[in-house]
């Protein structure tokens, strides 16, 4: 099952500068743990030791915080879109 | 030999019924349709409560609109009773109108007798002239470009989000336009920063905001505020006047938090928005109707994902697109008009010139919102962990 993982800006340097990236998952926790096969400096970055997301990211399913919905176990149905976002404070 | 004009006024005078103001007065509730004659200036100058508006060069063609009854009951009004009397003797004698009476003394006499005077709040010519594109769109017009003459906006910075925002609320004739920042215009700054010029290199940025919106439009009150925003002076600057929005283009995440936190309890909604590189984020935190800032963000990341902390690049359009996206949903909270950001997140993504919405739901634990806002104390607002000292170490 092909899902779409759109890459912030920040993160973007330990994903070999990558937007986004193809990757196969039916839960949020199986499509990071693809995600982070493709690019392990990731996963340091936005998951925690125990495999829980560090309290800094939010991540989107289909426009919806996972943290509303089922967290890492919140179905992925094929073609979604995972938003991994953290805040900026630019202005 | 024609009469003389004062011969005239004193004939036709004595061919209508005249009424005192003192028993206008005690008609005013009485079904009695008061109109005022007078030139328009006059009638915004101040008008008897209730009364219509119709100018003595429009009587015949308006007179109908205003009043179509020609059995109603009809006292005329105008400086003084001359026009007044001219136009009843015109409704009585030609329009058919049955019942028509012109107020003696006019409303000289009605003030003179100490009754009250009505002030419309209307626009100058001018303004008429100026915003007259607003009020060609039914979801502005003139209800709500008053509105917006009557709103207080505070800005927080003149910098790359600021400065669009900043030009178009004045443009727009927001009336009261805050604006906090400490820093002089630098050369790096003119990439973005829109509303600085070469030629104020050196000058405080508020002053010259100041001096580019009261270029554009004089209705604007500027209120400077030369200051970094802190936990010491937020509550001072949030309360310095009524603000009705605050536009969020800080640099930094402590102020942002701080400033979730004061605006949560006092109520203000704050139009907030972020950028990096080719990115932005845009979202409307109104407290208790929506989402706040720390319901989306119960954490600030850690520094290396932080570069805000520090300079960063930015391409120089981007903050002009939030900036303009932020000054558009001000403009919509005070007229009231569409759909604001509330509970969505708009982000932006220049390179590939896409816009994605995503959902942010109120937090029911969220520590700050979801309390009595009176509960919010002093010494919780802005506080988490060490972040001051790690933005100080990333420098």
């Amino acid at each position: 099952m092909a899902v779409t993982v759109k890459i912030p800006t920040q993160l973007r340097a330990a994903a070999d500068g990558a937007a986004e990236a193809e990757v196969e998952g039916e839960t949020v926790g199986e499509v990071l743990d693809d995600l982070f096969e493709r690019f392990e400096e990731l996963r340091e970055r936005i998951s925690q030791d125990g495999g829980e997301l560090r309290r800094f990211v939010n991540v989107y399913v289909g426009g919806e915080d996972i943290r509303f919905l089922d967290g890492l176990d919140t179905p992925v149905a094929d073609g979604a879109e995972v938003t991994i976002l953290p805040a900026v404070a630019g202005g | 030999m024609s009469p003389s004009g004062a011969e005239l006024i004193r004939q036709i005078k004595g061919q209508i019924n005249e009424v005192d103001p003192a028993e206008v007065h005690d008609l005013v509730d009485d079904g009695v349709a008061l109109v005022d004659v007078r030139e328009t200036e006059e009638f915004n100058s101040g008008h008897l409560p209730g009364a219509r508006h119709v100018p003595r060069g429009y009587l015949e063609s308006r007179i109908e609109g205003a009043v179509p009854d020609r059995s109603q009951r009809v006292v005329l009004y105008c400086a003084s009773g001359n026009r007044s009397a001219l136009a009843a003797h015109t409704l009585s004698q030609q329009l058919g109108y049955e019942h028509v009476e012109s107020m003696t003394g006019g409303i000289t006499l009605w003030k003179d007798r100490g009754y009250e005077v009505e002030v419309p709040r209307a626009l100058t010519t001018e303004q008429r002239e100026r915003y007259s594109r607003h009020l060609l769109i039914p979801e502005v017009g003139a209800e709500g470009q008053q509105k917006l003459l009557d709103s207080s906006v505070l800005l927080l910075g003149a910098g790359g989000l600021g400065s669009p925002a900043a030009l178009y609320l004045a443009a727009a004739g927001v009336g009261t336009i805050g604006i906090v920042d400490n820093d002089e215009v630098d050369l790096s700054n003119l990439q973005r920063q829109v509303i600085h010029t070469t030629d104020r290199i050196g000058t405080s940025k508020v002053d010259s905001a100041e001096e580019t919106m009261r270029a554009i439009n004089p209705d604007v009150r500027v209120v400077k505020f030369p200051t970094r925003l802190g936990a010491e002076n937020i509550m001072d600057v949030l309360q310095a006047r009524a603000w009705d929005v605050v536009v969020d283009g800080l640099d930094n995440f402590p102020t942002r938090y701080l400033l979730n936190d004061a605006t949560v309890r006092l109520g203000i909604p704050v139009v907030s928005a972020s950028i990096l590189g080719f990115d932005g984020q845009l979202s409307v935190f109104k407290p208790h109707e929506g989402p706040c800032y720390r319901c989306l963000y119960p954490v600030p990341p850690p520094v290396e994902l932080a570069p805000s902390c520090g300079a960063n690049g930015v391409l120089g359009v981007l903050p002009g697109t939030m900036g303009l996206l932020q000054a558009t949903e001000v403009v919509k909270l005070i007229v009231g008009a569409g759909e604001p950001l509330v509970g969505r997140l708009l982000l932006y993504e220049a390179l590939g010139a896409t816009f994605t919405e995503l959902k942010v739901r109120r937090d029911p634990d969220c520590p700050v919102c979801s309390r009595d806002p009176a509960e919010i104390s002093d010494e919780e607002m802005g506080v988490f962990p060490d972040y001051e000292a790690f933005c100080a170490a990333a420098g």
